[in-house]
């Protein structure tokens, strides 16, 4: 309760001190619900890039605000006009895929630039000039995750568990499945479930051993992930694991059993063990404020607001623009600028507003992500 | 083999969903009411035994035992607030306060411990017992479980059925006005249901945490949903009929994703509830009531 | 006709009537007026559509809970139904008609029609069945429909229609349109609802429910209602009487569902969930049941309420959640409504 208090506190001196000639940047995500901690993760590395740039003091100084759209489409529009009252200059898009979609319509209709932090369906920035992703792509995660299981030969038979009520782990699986073939990947298994039964994964686990698979494929958050872990271990089957995105955070849960995920692969941007002083740093100002490890979602929250900050540098932009006039010259920055940032270097965008960075793959030992290369 | 394996893992899901059941339909059974917040009253119940055995190291026992204090007093203050002001109130009213009191749950829950899941530690760890060389697996907490269901289904069905306190019960579950004339309190009564049902869903929290062993402040409203479905498909106020329709919930559940299709078990699951229902009205062991004119 | 029926009617009943259009045509008034002006935040204009949507669901679930006295948990299957068929249908016309409200009215009737039909194969079973029973198999299908629309799809190319269950399997020829991808649901919907299309809709819905009400089916529902056995015994077809009423309410969530998912520019199954039905089945309930202003008037506040309450930040979802029980025990306790009562204009007077 407490921390909550000091949270809101910290809010509120936030827009205090950046009164006047700040950018108004919002962003909506889950903050309540199912989904929450999603959202709650972007909002807050969003908040700590924004104090950080404020605290330094340069011409670009932030006023930012995140909205709960609950992971729902409809509330998301909602929160997204609370926002425009409220005088978004730019936007942070949603954090989770369907609402993103919804308020990127909006973003495109009204002429307010959009950079999502993780919404990573296809559909968010297509056929929007303005709406922009920090995060890869759901179907280049599938074509990635299938290109390195089979260039790197870590096994022929691969068996896939998939949320079937998922945008992004069905964005995945698809072109996970499409591509697998090509990189001479087998799938004998292939298994989904959803919201309402997504405790027990018996089924799933036999299907696949009992098929042979060498290798579990897992596009999903990593909360489900930790309960097959589990349950695969309790019935004696230890293939190899290969997670997404998603999968980051697993071993941050509070009482995880790490043992458990000793070995799992998975392509990540961002890794919280990492020694490089920019990761460092967030990590322990994330735990000082919040008491938790960041995860991906944090990253991308911080990498979207430190981006925001190089392009408005870069176009001179002020304060005092509206968002429509903003919109054409971050348009014109994203698609030039080479961005550097937690979740990659060397981050470029292309025309329609998808990212390339290099994803890392990751395998886990003794309880800490190593490179995979 | 296979088959037994997934009827095994049937018997333990639906053992969880059968602990749930019970209080639903003991709280159904007397004072009328679809409980919904009952489902985030397991999570309570969880959370505080997360927190007694991860947090404060304490036995995990004594962790059930506090969970069980605390949410049945987290019952009664639920009743006394949101539902006894409503006794005269139409069902229908009482159900959306119940929903109510769902979302107040879990919002609080929120924001006291944040949006993270946590992962329970099982209160008798992961072992399983291993029959026919191994081919066949019954982790101990499935064991547990059932056992569990059992004695309280036994202590439940006695208690009712022996004690004044359960006669009690009984008259209220009839007839709540004749039951006032002959001398019973019926606000008491119904509290008392409250308390215990609600000391039952700590103990359901603590096993469902268990066996699936991440928590979150939603982690009760789908099993909720499921385990009422459950109790109406035993026969909704029937406390045998709660146990052996959660576990027949658990096993269509398991062999519909095992022989029908992963991706379409809810929709087996609940289309052979509703053949259940149209073939039996009131649920496999629920009583027909008889309308008078 | 409508006409001829509200004079036949009491007096009392056919106030309550003018009073709820009234007040339905002078809200409408208002805020177009306000909207015109931008006098209205694009916070509020941005809800209008779906609160009309939401207002047209809780007349129509009031006809099964208020004036059939039955209890449906699965209400928003039926606006999910009418959401991605209004939808497909509203994108298979977009190059033959281009006039987007006439375009709108069609995707609208063809969601009723397909949701009728749902209500209608869905009652059959459902209607054999009464109290919480009913509800619990209302319930099931609800989350029966949620699961199917999660693994359907739909495309269209040069040789027509093409659908498929579980994977995508409907191999569209070359410049073919896969219009419902399972659970990704439908992207890149033409936003083509609009409040007056919502204030139509609801006003149309009333007149239907009002109608029905008041004529011999409406007298036939309450009989039920308020006894069956009685009904029954007087040689009402019950079965009938409830289908018809089933099926009608279905219709109109179907409509309303057409509506709600054009004004969004994608729609996915999981939207319509038990979490929807319950809270239209709270509209219903705070606004009394069987009351349609009261129903609509609901809608509208609980509609805005959260979006009010955004100041709060983190505690938006409990203050809501204190707000939403601390109504019902107000409207509920016998005391408070003995004294709100008072002040209610069109109270019965006590028949001696």
């Amino acid at each position: 309760m407490k921390k909550v208090l000091v949270c809101s506190l910290l809010v509120l001196a936030m827009s205090a001190s950046a009164f006047g000639a700040a950018f108004k940047v919002g962003g909506t995500g889950p903050l309540t619900g199912g989904a929450a901690i999603y959202g709650t993760a972007a909002m807050r590395g969003a908040q700590i890039a924004a104090e950080e740039i404020n605290a330094m003091g340069g011409d670009i100084q932030f006023d930012l605000r995140y909205e709960d759209d609950t992971h729902d489409a409809e509330k998301a529009v909602n929160a997204y006009n609370a926002l425009k009252d409220w005088g978004m200059q730019l936007s942070l898009g949603s954090v989770t895929s369907k609402p993103a979609e919804a308020t990127a319509a909006e973003n495109f209709a009204d002429r307010i630039f959009a950079l999502t932090p993780s919404a990573s369906s296809a559909a968010v920035t297509e056929g929007k000039d303005n709406v922009f992703q920090m995060c890869f792509v759901d179907p280049n995660q599938g074509t990635a995750s299938a290109q390195y299981i089979g260039e790197k030969g870590f096994a022929k038979k691969v068996a896939v568990i998939w949320k079937n009520d998922d945008v992004y782990s069905k964005g995945v699986r698809d072109t996970f499945v499409e591509n697998a073939a090509k990189f001479g990947l087998e799938i004998v298994s292939e298994t989904a479930f959803a919201d309402g039964n997504d405790t027990d994964f018996s089924v799933q686990l036999t299907d696949a051993k009992e098929k042979g698979a060498e290798l579990v494929f897992l596009p999903m958050y990593y909360q489900p992930a930790s309960l097959i872990l589990a349950q695969a271990q309790a019935m004696g089957y230890a293939p190899k694991w290969f997670g997404i995105d998603g999968m980051d955070g697993i071993l941050t849960m509070e009482g995880f059993d790490k043992s458990l995920a000793e070995g799992v692969m998975l392509l990540t941007p961002f890794n919280a063990d990492a020694k490089d002083e920019k990761t460092q740093n967030f990590v322990k100002k994330y735990q000082e404020k919040f008491g938790e490890i960041p995860n991906q979602f944090a990253a991308d929250g911080y990498d979207c607001v430190y981006a925001y900050c190089q392009a408005l540098t870069q176009a001179k932009a002020t304060p005092d623009m509206d968002a429509e006039t903003l919109c054409p010259k971050m348009i014109e920055q994203f698609t030039t600028m080479t961005f550097n940032g937690l979740t990659g270097e060397n981050v470029r965008w292309a025309k329609n507003g998808e990212v390339t960075k290099d994803p890392k793959g990751m395998v886990i030992k003794n309880g800490v992500y190593v490179g995979l290369d | 083999m296979t088959f037994l394996n997934f009827f095994i893992s049937g018997i333990s899901l639906g053992s969880i969903y059968a602990i749930i059941a019970l209080g639903y339909t003991m709280v159904y059974g007397i004072a009328k009411m679809l409980n919904f917040a009952h489902g985030d009253v397991i999570m309570v119940g969880a959370y505080v035994c997360f927190y007694a055995v991860a947090r404060y190291e304490l036995n995990p026992f004594l962790g059930v035992v506090i969970a069980m204090i605390v949410c049945t007093f987290l019952g009664i203050i639920v009743e006394r607030l949101a539902y006894k002001p409503l006794r005269q109130a139409p069902s229908l009213a009482v159900l959306i306060t119940a929903i109510g009191m769902s979302y107040f749950l879990q919002n609080t829950a929120l924001l006291l411990w944040s949006s993270n899941p946590k992962v329970f530690p099982s209160i008798i760890g992961r072992g399983s017992f291993k029959l026919f060389d191994g081919n066949l697996s019954i982790s101990h907490i499935t064991a547990l479980t059932i056992g569990v269901c059992l004695v309280i289904m036994v202590i439940l069905s006695l208690f009712i059925g022996k004690t004044k306190m359960g006669k009690a019960m009984r008259a209220c579950s009839e007839d709540k006005g004749a039951a006032q004339l002959m001398g019973i309190n019926v606000n008491a009564t119904i509290s008392m249901t409250f308390a215990i049902g609600s000391g039952l869903a700590a103990v359901a929290g603590a096993l469902l945490c268990s066996a699936y062993p991440t928590l979150m402040p939603t982690t009760g409203a789908l099993p909720g949903i499921k385990a009422f479905t459950a109790a109406v498909f035993g026969g909704i106020g029937s406390i045998p009929g709660a146990f052996l329709g959660g576990l027949m919930l658990g096993v269509i559940e398991i062999f519909a994703k095992a022989y029908i299709s992963s991706q379409l078990s809810d929709a087996v699951v609940f289309g052979v509830l509703i053949v259940v229902l149209l073939v039996k009205p009131a649920g496999l062991l629920g009583k027909m009531t008889q309308e008078k004119v | 006709m409508t006409m001829r029926r509200l004079i036949n009617l009491k007096r009392v009943e056919a106030r309550r009537i003018y009073l709820t259009y009234a007040v339905v045509i002078a809200a409408y008034v208002i805020c177009q007026v306000m909207s015109s002006t931008k006098f209205l935040s694009s916070s509020m204009r941005g809800m209008l559509v779906p609160i009309c949507a939401y207002m047209v669901m809780a007349v129509s679930l009031n006809l099964v809970v208020g004036i059939l006295g039955e209890l449906s948990l699965g209400h928003a299957g039926f606006m999910s139904v009418g959401a991605f068929s209004g939808v497909a249908t509203a994108i298979l016309l977009q190059g033959v008609i281009p006039f987007a409200p006439v375009r709108l009215a069609i995707a609208m009737i063809v969601a009723a029609i397909f949701a009728a039909l749902a209500g209608f194969i869905i009652g059959i079973p459902v209607l054999r069945l009464k109290g919480d029973y009913l509800a619990i198999v209302t319930l099931a299908f609800g989350e029966i429909i949620k699961s199917i629309l999660n693994n359907f799809y739909l495309g269209v190319d040069s040789g027509g229609l093409h659908f498929s269950m579980l994977t995508d399997t409907t191999r569209l020829l070359h410049g073919g349109k896969l219009i419902i991808r399972g659970p990704m649901g439908i992207s890149g919907i033409q936003k083509i609802a609009t409040f007056p299309a919502g204030f139509i809709l609801l006003m149309i819905a009333l007149m239907i429910v009002f109608n029905l009400v008041n004529s011999r089916s409406g007298r036939a529902f309450m009989a039920i209602r308020d006894d069956r056995i009685a009904a029954e015994s007087i040689g009402l077809d019950i079965t009938k009487y409830k289908m018809m009423a089933f099926v009608m309410s279905a219709a109109l969530a179907g409509s309303a569902g057409a509506l709600f998912a054009m004004n969004y520019s994608t729609i996915v199954a999981n939207k319509f969930d038990f979490n929807t039905s319950i809270l239209i089945l709270v509209f219903v309930v705070l606004g009394g049941q069987g009351n349609m202003l009261g129903g609509i008037i609901a809608a509208a506040v609980l509609t805005i309420l959260p979006e009010k309450l955004r100041e709060f930040s983190e505690y938006r979802m409990l203050l809501y959640a204190i707000v939403l029980i601390v109504m019902m025990l107000a409207t509920n306790n016998a005391e408070i409504k003995e004294f709100l009562s008072r002040f209610n204009p069109f109270r019965r007077k006590e028949e001696a």
